[in-house]
């Protein structure tokens, strides 16, 4: 396999475990925002308690996401960060109010009403931060980013963006609260998550309809390739199996399994995403191959991710482990 | 492209790095003195150990997270504000870049399982997670600082009008001089976070006097404190021979030489004065710098006059700088020395007012020196991005109204700041006796 094919699947893999983790902390920031009911405060105290150990390891996956496309297609990480530089660059205000909200709410524990405070800076910035995310990845594959010497809001304020933007955040949120609902074993607070997720999984449903009528005119290529490339539609088909098996699974209650098939459905929209963008990193201008670094760089960066996943991977088997177990003392 | 855009995207880069190095610094060296009171505790059975080794993994776990956002953010500004250079080298450079991602990986995987696995795991194994976590943070600022390495020395290329070719990574990543970065950063890390440490702990004595825990506290920060301070002047001076010879427009501009010369003097203190030649106010050793640089008191030394006008760094910037390093420096380490001298003749930390007073004020020496040192060697590399083969005006992104970016994250910047520092004064301020004067403390046992 040409070693551009494998950087590109190791993006695409970067991207993947990114949603699967990131996006679902980001889905936990949306449900302390929407936190309400009876039980409001115990909703916060559970996704506090099932992001504090992981939200910055969770979190690097974007980070390597964006090493792997600066060494791997330094033109692509370029001509987008040009492109989308106003988007970009309030994704990440969102990420850095995000985390240092979330810090400071952890380790400030006093006064209630600070705390409120931090509480509402940390989830208001995971509404806007997954939202940005989706129209950045929209306007990757609009396909109207051209040289970005347009105008710095040319190219990506587009209603294809727009859509793919709402549709990121009611994922993650349908996502987390999937998560959620596994992550206590109280009756009353499983039922608050499974309602949040059989709303959003709607949610999901009408924004995924909302970009594919959008993407015809907003994203021509990507309509071709989510039409006509038979890698892509087997993938959107089987996504639209386990969002069905997700669904029927979190009617009949059983969290563990809607977890993973929740999971399952994310890894394949983001892979069938990339599936049919494929050859292009940006369209029209970058594909895959005209944006790839030299041979010998690529080689030599394919070896240094393998060592890293030989480090990285046991590890957070270990992580994933210690936080499975009960407390050894209470 | 306006001018002002330039300046305001390295204003920008400048705030981002200045910002996150100190974070970084903290998030390397904290967790090295964290499993050192570990160590401790499990040496003297003093639950004191264990208690600043919990208020330490508090201050590590503030620090890193704004330390990892604020990387997160360097890693796009790497694009959003210099494209031109991450669109033709980003593959050169990318393999440290991805080992550096790697280790960040471990140091927050580790560092999770430390902070929130204390009673979940085995002590042996929640000593290992500590050990991991300075292992990969030190691991992290080693394959970062190559980055800068070879953007001082750029090599593992052949370059042809139409960018690199036959490119090396490996080659590029060792560039000539890693040895003595890599070793001058890691050690500044150490330095500035166990000064900090030092004078925070002896801020609370001189208050305070007599407080056991921030003896103790004292006890685990100074031995890295003396020891980082006697060792960085030699791995300084090492680094700097490297320079006079890698880069001499950098030791020139530095040292204010404006002159050619054998035999050249080293200047202490002083203001170049650019438009003149000369250098003002400034105390000279003769031969000082020849024998510095080059071991020899007679040796040639590079002056600015010897490279084109447009190639010189902002001379007064690059030399105030490297005399503000220099100075806290030296006055660390005669501060260890005598630290360490009067430990030996009395077989005890000295605890006096005096000594604690120093401390006090030697406390953001580190801070400041490794800002310094960072400032010098940037601002001594300008006006290019990648030394003698990309200008940082040719890097710069055309995207306008950088003064939006650049205020916008100022303001982040300070903000986040001054919270830090806040919830920072709240931890210690939660192992001080509240309205109880130590004397009244005695009484009341």
């Amino acid at each position: 396999m040409p070693t551009e094919l494998l950087l590109g699947g190791v993006l695409v893999a970067a991207l993947v475990l990114y949603a699967l983790f990131g996006g679902a902390d980001f889905g936990g920031g949306v449900w302390d925002l929407l936190a309400s009911g009876p039980r409001q405060a115990r909703q916060r105290e559970l996704i506090a308690r099932a992001l504090g150990p992981v939200w910055e390891v969770n979190h690097v996956w974007l980070i390597l996401a964006v090493v792997i496309l600066f060494s791997a297609f330094p033109r692509a990480f370029a001509a987008l960060s040009v492109s989308l530089h106003v988007p970009l660059t309030l994704l990440l205000l969102g990420i850095v109010f995000r985390g240092t909200a979330f810090t400071f709410r952890t380790y400030d524990a006093r006064a209630d009403r600070v705390q409120r405070r931090w509480g509402l800076v940390f989830s208001g910035a995971s509404v806007l931060s997954p939202a940005l995310l989706g129209l950045c990845v929209g306007a990757m594959a609009g396909g109207e980013l051209g040289a970005g010497e347009r105008g710095l809001f040319s190219g990506w304020l587009s209603p294809f963006a727009l859509a793919v933007g709402v549709f990121a955040l009611c994922l993650f949120a349908f996502l987390a609260a999937v998560y959620l609902t596994a992550e206590t074993n109280e009756p009353a607070l499983q039922e608050d998550f499974r309602r949040r997720a059989l709303g959003a999984g709607v949610a999901v449903f009408v924004a995924a309809l909302g970009v594919l009528v959008l993407a015809r005119g907003g994203a021509p290529r990507v309509w071709v390739g989510l039409t006509t490339s038979s890698y892509a539609l087997a993938l959107h088909g089987a996504t639209a199996v386990v969002a069905v098996l997700a669904f029927s699974l979190l009617l009949t209650r059983r969290f563990a399994w809607a977890r993973v098939a929740a999971a399952a459905q994310v890894g394949l929209i983001v892979a069938g995403w990339a599936a049919s963008q494929y050859p292009y990193l940006v369209v029209p201008d970058l594909t895959l191959q005209s944006a790839a670094a030299s041979p010998v760089s690529q080689r030599v960066l394919l070896m240094a991710l393998a060592v890293g996943a030989a480090l990285i991977f046991p590890s957070l088997l270990l992580l994933f482990r210690v936080f499975r177990a009960p407390p050894r003392t209470s | 492209m306006h001018v002002m855009d330039l300046l305001y995207a390295r204003a920008q880069m400048g705030l981002s790095l200045a910002f996150h190095i100190l974070f970084a610094a903290a998030g390397i060296a904290l967790p090295l003195l964290m499993v050192l009171s570990d160590l401790k505790a499990r040496w003297t059975r003093d639950p004191d150990y264990t208690a600043l080794s919990v208020k330490l993994a508090k201050g590590t776990a503030i620090l890193f997270a704004v330390g990892a956002v604020s990387g997160t953010v360097l890693s796009f500004e790497l694009g959003l504000l210099w494209p031109g250079f991450m669109g033709t080298w980003g593959e050169v450079i990318g393999l440290p870049f991805a080992l550096e991602g790697t280790a960040f990986f471990t140091e927050a995987v580790f560092l999770g399982i430390y902070l929130y696995g204390r009673d979940r795991i085995s002590p042996g194994l929640h000593l290992f997670s500590g050990v991991m976590v300075a292992l990969s943070g030190a691991a992290s600022a080693f394959f970062v600082t190559l980055v800068n390495t070879f953007m001082n020395d750029p090599v593992g290329f052949t370059l042809t009008a139409g960018g690199p070719v036959d490119v090396d990574p490996v080659a590029a990543m060792f560039s000539p001089g890693w040895v003595h970065q890599t070793s001058h950063t890691l050690l500044a890390c150490y330095q500035a976070s166990a000064f900090a440490m030092v004078g925070i702990h002896a801020l609370v004595l001189l208050r305070h006097p007599g407080l056991a825990f921030h003896r103790k506290a004292l006890s685990v920060a100074l031995p890295l404190a003396c020891l980082s301070a006697l060792v960085q002047p030699l791995v300084g001076h090492q680094s700097a021979e490297h320079v006079a010879r890698a880069q001499p427009v950098k030791l020139a501009a530095a040292e204010g030489l404006f002159q050619t010369q054998r035999g050249a003097p080293l200047s202490v203190g002083g203001l170049p004065d650019v438009e003149t030649g000369t250098m003002r106010y400034a105390l000279e050793l003769p031969r000082g710098l020849s024998l510095l640089a080059f071991s020899d008191p007679n040796a040639e030394v590079k002056g600015l006059d010897a490279f084109p006008r447009d190639e010189w760094p902002p001379v007064t910037k690059v030399h105030l700088a490297f005399q503000v390093m220099v100075g806290a420096g030296s006055a660390m380490a005669l501060l260890a020395l005598v630290t360490l001298v009067l430990r030996w003749r009395r077989g005890a930390w000295p605890e006096g007012r005096r000594m604690l007073g120093a401390w006090l004020v030697c406390g953001p020496l580190g801070a400041v020196a490794m800002e310094a040192g960072w400032l010098v060697t940037e601002w001594g590399r300008q006006p290019w991005i990648l030394r003698g083969v990309m200008r940082t005006a040719d890097a710069v992104t055309p995207v306008g109204s950088l003064a939006v970016p650049f205020w916008t994250f100022t303001l982040v910047y300070l903000f986040l700041g001054v919270m830090v520092v806040f919830l920072l004064v709240r931890q210690v301020a939660g192992t001080v006796p509240h309205a109880r004067a130590p004397h009244e403390v005695a009484h009341a046992h």
